[in-house]
């Protein structure tokens, strides 16, 4: 009986300490504060360089490959309306019917 | 096609061929680092996304109250543009925002109001794509909507408390980091020009097509 005192005391001092721990710990954090304006610096320092390159890389590479593709897209679809209209044109000029 | 088409080409081909040296001597962010540089993509792309979500508004106000079909046709090649400009902004954010954030993805008036805009104009595509007869004047009404959005898109930044950098940093640009923005900024509102002639023609193409089957039926 004395343990399962011991063993229940025990458990609400665990619930007393650690809930608020546990609370802190999901609090949100703090956002970082609002930017105003940008700062021109002449060197990057040497722990930027090498995480960003990849982000920068990619956003310019999905930028370039987004209207690269649309571009091949609106000149295959011209392509293939052209065909159609020479082929209409084609038809009705010898008077046939589809 | 018109005339000034392949002026325009040359023209553009010429502003992104020199962007990349633009934007490579451009400084470095005192904070953000080489990160930053993104910018010189995002703005403009994203700035050259109103101005065609715009355009397709206007567009397709004229459409539904005088039925132009020319009309429809700008319209509808500024929504795919919208599109197109609206992807490429919402890939390279978080790609900026991983590195100055921590975070790919913040719900945060501005990207999720950019987000909302880019699925109107989405919903507006898929309308003219499967939206069956009619469906011209029924997207043309969401484009209007589409193009409402804008301004709280814009301000969304002003009105609300967001992570993401306000329409300060613009005005207060250095004039080493203003010169590069401005050049992509021309570069695309030319790409956008371009774009927009080009598509219009296929739909014009498309029209007469669609002219000559009903020439053949009869």
């Amino acid at each position: 009986m004395t343990s399962f005192r011991f063993v229940r005391a025990l458990l609400i001092a665990i619930l007393l300490v650690g809930a608020p721990v546990a609370a802190m710990a999901q609090a949100p954090q703090p956002q970082p504060p609002q930017q105003e304006g940008f700062v021109p610096v002449d060197q990057l320092p040497g722990q930027e360089a090498l995480p960003a390159a990849p982000l920068v890389a990619a956003a310019y590479g999905v930028a370039w490959a987004a209207v690269l593709i649309y571009l091949f897209s609106i000149w295959k679809r011209l392509g293939t309306v052209e065909r159609e209209l020479t082929e209409v044109t084609r038809r009705l000029e010898s008077g046939g019917r589809r | 096609m018109h005339k000034s088409f392949p002026v325009l080409l040359v023209l553009t081909i010429g502003l992104f061929a020199y962007a990349p040296f633009a934007i490579i001597n451009a400084p470095y962010e005192a904070t953000m680092g080489l990160v930053q540089k993104i910018f010189y993509f995002h703005v403009p792309t994203a700035i050259t996304m109103f101005v065609a979500a715009f355009t397709c508004g206007i567009a397709s106000a004229i459409f539904l109250f005088t039925s132009r079909r020319g009309a429809d046709r700008v319209g509808f090649a500024a929504a795919e543009i919208t599109v197109l400009l609206g992807l490429i902004v919402l890939v390279s954010g978080p790609l900026w925002a991983r590195k100055a954030w921590g975070v790919w993805w913040q719900w945060d008036a501005r990207l999720t109001s950019t987000l909302v805009m880019w699925l109107v104009f989405q919903a507006y595509l898929l309308l003219r794509r499967f939206g069956g007869p009619g469906s011209e004047k029924l997207s043309a009404a969401v484009a209007m909507f589409g193009a409402a959005l804008v301004p709280f898109v814009y301000w969304s930044v002003n009105l609300w408390r967001t992570v993401h950098p306000t329409t300060n940093v613009i005005p207060t640009l250095a004039p080493s980091m203003r010169t590069p923005f401005l050049w992509c900024l021309a570069a695309f509102m030319c790409l956008f020009v371009l774009l927009i002639a080009a598509r219009v023609e296929l739909e014009k193409r498309r029209t007469r097509l669609d002219d000559l089957y009903l020439a053949l039926e009869d």
